[in-house]
């Protein structure tokens, strides 16, 4: 059913879900929602499963023209959101009428904001997942960001007709100096002196940021003398920091799957929604933890989701 | 000089990522044995782990750290071993490409030439005369990391990269050669371009090929790269 006319699409505006699996063999890489876990809870906010597909909005959001009634919600990066010009808040659900006009502005921190809609936006399923993948020309709206004129369809559900709302204590801020926690590997052998540099000085995040990776500036990430510049082009996973030739790394993020430069270091899973929110300017310090460590981290974040999820939920 | 490991290297990649190095050289010997322990562990996933790639050399592993541990599938890679004997890789399938090569299917046809002191003609011979194994898909979507090009062919990639490379076109990149499935950004030097779609992701099985068949390239003139492009 139809669901948006887009009037203005915003800077990047595309439909994500968590994203495609089991085709990296084929070079299809996962894409979907780059900050899991605004997405998670813009969907729980309207009662839908985490799978379902959302707007992922970046630096400025689209302006759009509601066709049918609806609940929405609108999470990540602080971005204010108007309804026929009145400011409506962020991280709860929001009922839309046939007619309305929903506008998300320019971000004030943050740099990616999520928006669900009853049931999930419909687009077709391809390989699995409705993600985009903008470097590859499909999934999503037809491959691509949305344009003007776009309309949108969204899955038939049932509305919740009552107002969630994430309580402001487990609300994320977003600062634009920030630490990123990282394991060591695949190839931290092939540094010496780049691992100290790379955990113990800042980088700055340049302007040559999209869903493929996050390229920052700072010292000199140097390999070894003695080892290969290139290594035979192997897998890649997100959050994967790639030192190509020029020793500026590069966080890797959704839309590659091989990559042929050494990786000191990979930032852990729960960190990638931090990534997904910085912007040109920022600045990153990296954090070495154990392998053990990463992977407490990680359960305390999945019990997390499941503590807001059932507190949301009842 | 690269050489073959007796036990797999284990990398870590972040917190639920694990690469298997099985050697650190591209070699035709270590990619079919980090195809065979791939079969054997799609055939039976371990626990924990949600997909897993062949490249090269190197097998990644994706494992939910809340399920399992790098200890527990480093183990249960060892207790593979006897497994693999029996075990045996699909006979290979041979895929023929019809490509057009030079004029504004292929730029650097003339470039090529140059560099290698051959003649067009001598590179199209050469170029289609020999069968390709895929030994990985990686960069975009299909595109295939193909061994077994002539030496006498080797050519640098390009100074500057191109911003768009047309989906179809053939390349020439220092001793390797390789196909744009997908429009793209590449540095490769072009010689030439097949009609045939060669990923649609529309369909039930959206590829051509995997990694372990093998690439003919078959020349055709631009009479019949019309009639096959309008086909498709």
């Amino acid at each position: 059913m139809k669901a948006f006319k887009v009037i203005d699409p915003g800077a990047q505006t595309t439909v994500q879900d968590p994203g495609r699996s089991r085709y990296l063999q084929f070079g299809i890489p996962v894409c979907g929602t780059l900050d899991k876990f605004s997405a998670e809870i813009a969907n729980y906010l309207v009662g839908n499963n985490k799978q379902a597909a959302v707007l992922e909005m970046t630096f400025m959001g689209p302006k759009l023209e509601v066709f049918s009634q609806m609940e929405v919600a609108v999470t990540g990066a602080e971005m204010p959101i108007k309804v026929n010009g009145n400011e409506m808040p962020a991280w709860q659900t929001l009922t839309l009428s046939p007619g309305d006009i929903l506008q998300i502005l320019p971000v004030k921190t943050g740099f990616r904001g999520y928006l669900a809609i009853t049931g999930g936006f419909d687009v077709p399923k391809i390989m699995g997942s409705r993600s985009t993948y903008v470097g590859g020309n499909f999934g999503g709206l037809e491959g691509r960001p949305l344009k003007s004129g776009d309309i949108l369809g969204r899955l038939e559900s049932s509305f919740l007709g009552q107002i969630r709302q994430l309580p402001v204590e487990d609300q994320p801020t977003f600062l634009t100096s920030v630490p990123l926690r990282a394991v060591p590997g695949p190839q931290d052998d092939f540094f010496d002196q780049g691992l100290d540099v790379l955990f113990n000085s800042p980088f700055t995040v340049s302007n040559k940021a999209d869903r493929m990776g996050c390229r920052l500036e700072g010292s000199a990430v140097e390999l070894k003398p003695d080892v290969p510049q290139s290594i035979i082009s192997e897998p890649i996973l997100p959050g994967a920091i790639q030192v190509p030739p020029d020793f500026q790394p590069i966080i890797v993020l959704v839309e590659m799957t091989v990559g042929g430069y050494a990786k000191p270091a990979t930032v852990i899973g729960p960190d990638l929604s931090l990534v997904a929110q910085i912007k040109s300017g920022d600045t990153v310090n990296f954090q070495k933890i154990s392998l053990t460590e990463a992977h407490r981290i990680c359960k305390d974040t999945k019990d997390k989701m499941a503590r807001i999820k059932s507190q949301l939920t009842v | 000089m690269g050489q073959i490991f007796k036990k797999p290297r284990m990398r870590l990649m972040g917190d639920s990522g694990l690469l298997f190095e099985y050697g650190d050289v591209i070699d035709l010997e270590v990619n079919q044995k980090v195809k065979l322990v791939t079969k054997a562990l799609n055939q039976e996933m371990p626990l924990g782990v949600s997909e897993v790639m062949p490249t090269y050399r190197s097998i990644l592993m994706i494992y939910d750290p809340i399920q399992t541990n790098p200890d527990v599938l480093a183990r249960h890679l060892d207790n593979l071993k006897n497994q693999l004997e029996g075990l045996k890789l699909p006979p290979s399938k041979t895929v023929d490409i019809p490509v057009c090569y030079g004029e504004k299917h292929g730029p650097e046809l003339p470039f090529v030439a140059e560099h290698t002191g051959l003649s067009e003609k001598e590179i199209i011979k050469i170029h289609s005369g020999s069968e390709y194994q895929i030994f990985m898909i990686g960069f975009t979507p299909g595109f295939p990391f193909l061994g077994g090009m002539d030496d006498r062919l080797t050519t640098p990639r390009l100074k500057t990269p191109r911003t768009l490379v047309p989906a179809g076109s053939v390349g020439i990149a220092n001793n390797q050669t390789g196909i744009y499935p997908v429009d793209s950004p590449g540095g490769w030097q072009l010689i030439g371009r097949t009609p045939l779609r060669l990923f649609s992701p529309e369909k039930k099985n959206p590829f051509l090929y995997a990694a372990g068949d093998k690439i003919r390239f078959k020349p055709v003139d631009q009479a019949e790269f019309d009639r096959l492009n309008q086909i498709k």
